[in-house]
């Protein structure tokens, strides 16, 4: 085996495809603005050439597609140059958008552990509430979204709660399905062991099966943090546009700033990347804590 | 449930185990009658199949028999369980992979309460009783299998059980790790004086190591032959060349084919 080399086996191939993607993505900013500017130009009774369109193009105030260099533009402006309490910076509405993500990741999380527990030693929890776990996931959090913030906004609960149980909704299932194999995980000799030890049930699940299912959990737990995230911004889409990245793509779209929506996109895209990198990295550490082969 | 003598560890009368499966009854053992008493090295040998070691997962109250009775240290299989009669070594060493070796060791130990000063006095004498002093802190993958097989016989070990259950511990191994491991198992058994029932499918093994040979056959799981081993206790790995040594495990031999085990 050659040693790898950071730059040619790690950085040159996600170059490449970057470079890819940011060439397809100016094509596509030309072929989508373009109709607007010949409109324009129809109706002012000239014709525009290619060389004046093409700069056009890429410099709309509400273009169809924005150009890279707009969002990078637009990212800069509403983070660097506004303080982060403020309510124009992107920063305040991520921090919104965040809270809500882990509060209903750590409750989803807690939840999932929980019901894992549950169906793995209970062959009637098993039963009856497995396939409400799955059908619950096949109803589509588009239409929950709504109903479960009015409810709640009904008997006196807003804000920060409604939306992390929407997240909730989202990350649970991932953990129960993850926990529930990992901690069925064990071979038959290793739980054979613990019986000829004659050892109670909470012995075996502290030392034995919760062990064998960290790989899962973590697994699990890098799914559920990225849903939540989404959940958390469909939860804020019916709030009325308070605050918050669902809040500003809402706004975005109502009046047509699509410079705007797409920030928005970024900023969550950078958040669920982070996230997710935290989740993995605990992952390396835990598993690392527990002798695993390099 | 019968009397049985003071030095009886394991008392067997018409022993049966019935496995239901989709294709019908299994006759896993079908009436098995075997004494064993403290202090023995008994091996089970057999083909595939002969029911060694369900016999062994009936003491160890892995299975329970459909028919018979058997008795451990006087009580049912499930009472020695629970009083933790013996300790269990598997084919495969079974170490938890997240623990250190002895961690493992003292995994039994963290169960059954001992203290921690007992725990760590425990995980000292097991290791240098199975030779891995100083391999305490690596982990499983860190070992070779016959290390990591080693290190699951010392956690069989470390609490008090005078029985030892052994389910062809040395099955997955090479034959030069193997050789080495059984004379050092036999100084083991010499110095700890357990109670020892191998199963193995190995001739040589099996009268290298036992002062009792139980052989077995299929179909039904059964006992053809109990040979008692004439050789002394003390056992040069070049014993195996005397005609003493031969003529047992011609025995053995004549044992299995007896129960048509070279037939399939």
């Amino acid at each position: 085996m050659e040693k790898p080399q950071l730059f040619r086996d790690r950085i040159f191939p996600v170059l490449v495809v970057v470079l890819a993607i940011l060439l397809i993505w100016h094509v596509f900013v030309f072929v989508l603005n373009a109709p607007f500017e010949r409109d324009q130009a129809a109706r002012a009774g000239t014709t525009i050439t290619f060389s004046e369109l093409l700069p056009k193009t890429f410099n709309q105030e509400r273009p169809v597609l924005p150009a890279p260099h707009q969002i990078v533009a637009e990212l800069w402006d509403t983070t660097v140059n506004k303080p982060i309490t403020s309510k124009r910076s992107l920063f305040y509405h991520a921090w919104i958008t965040l809270s809500a993500t882990l509060a209903g990741f750590g409750i989803g999380t807690v939840l999932g552990i929980l019901l894992a527990i549950g169906i793995v030693h209970n062959r009637a929890i098993d039963r009856s509430l497995m396939p409400w776990v799955i059908a619950s996931q096949t109803v589509p959090i588009i239409a929950i979204a709504p109903m479960v913030i009015v409810v709640l906004n009904s008997i006196g609960i807003s804000g920060l709660l409604p939306k992390a149980l929407i997240s909730t909704y989202l990350s649970f299932f991932p953990v129960v399905v993850g926990m529930v194999k990992g901690l069925r995980s064990p071979e038959m000799m290793h739980l054979d062991l613990m019986r000829t030890y004659n050892a109670s049930r909470a012995q075996v699940f502290w030392k034995l099966r919760w062990p064998a299912s960290m790989p899962y959990l973590f697994t699990s737990l890098k799914v559920a943090i990225a849903i939540s995230l989404v959940g958390a911004i469909v939860g804020e889409l019916p709030t009325g546009a308070v605050a918050g990245l669902g809040a500003r793509l809402l706004s975005g779209s109502y009046y047509g700033q699509t410079v705007q929506i797409w920030a928005a996109l970024f900023m969550a895209a950078a958040l669920a990347a982070v996230l997710v990198g935290i989740v993995g990295a605990a992952h390396t550490m835990v598993l690392k804590r527990m002798g695993v082969k390099p | 449930m019968s009397m049985t003598s003071n030095s009886s560890v394991v008392s067997a009368k018409d022993l049966c185990l019935t496995f239901e499966t989709n294709d019908g009854p299994v006759n896993a053992l079908s009436n098995v009658n075997l004494e064993i008493t403290k202090g023995d090295f008994v091996s089970f040998i057999g083909p595939s199949g002969c029911g060694k070691t369900t016999f062994l997962r009936v003491i160890a109250d892995l299975e329970r028999n459909t028919g018979g009775t058997i008795t451990v240290n006087g009580m049912t299989p499930e009472e020695a369980r629970r009083a933790r009669a013996y300790g269990y070594v598997f084919q495969a060493a079974a170490l938890y992979p997240w623990r250190t070796i002895e961690k493992n060791i003292a995994l039994p130990l963290e169960i059954m309460g001992y203290s921690a000063a007992e725990m760590q006095k425990r995980i000292a004498e097991t290791l240098e009783l199975v030779n891995l002093s100083g391999f305490g802190k690596k982990f499983p993958w860190q070992l070779s299998g016959g290390m990591q097989q080693r290190a699951s016989i010392a956690r069989a070990l470390a609490f008090d059980a005078d029985l030892l259950l052994m389910d062809e511990p040395f099955g997955a191994l090479d034959e030069i790790v193997r050789d080495h491991l059984n004379e050092q198992l036999l100084k083991l058994w010499a110095r700890t004086e357990k109670t020892i029932c191998f199963v193995t499918h190995s001739i040589p093994e099996a009268v290298y190591l036992s002062t009792k040979i139980v052989v077995m056959s299929p179909r039904p799981g059964r006992v053809t032959d109990v040979i008692d081993s004439t050789l002394p206790k003390e056992r040069p790995l070049d014993i195996r060349e005397t005609p003493e040594f031969l003529a047992i495990a011609h025995r053995v031999r004549e044992g299995l084919r007896a129960g048509h085990s070279y037939d399939e």
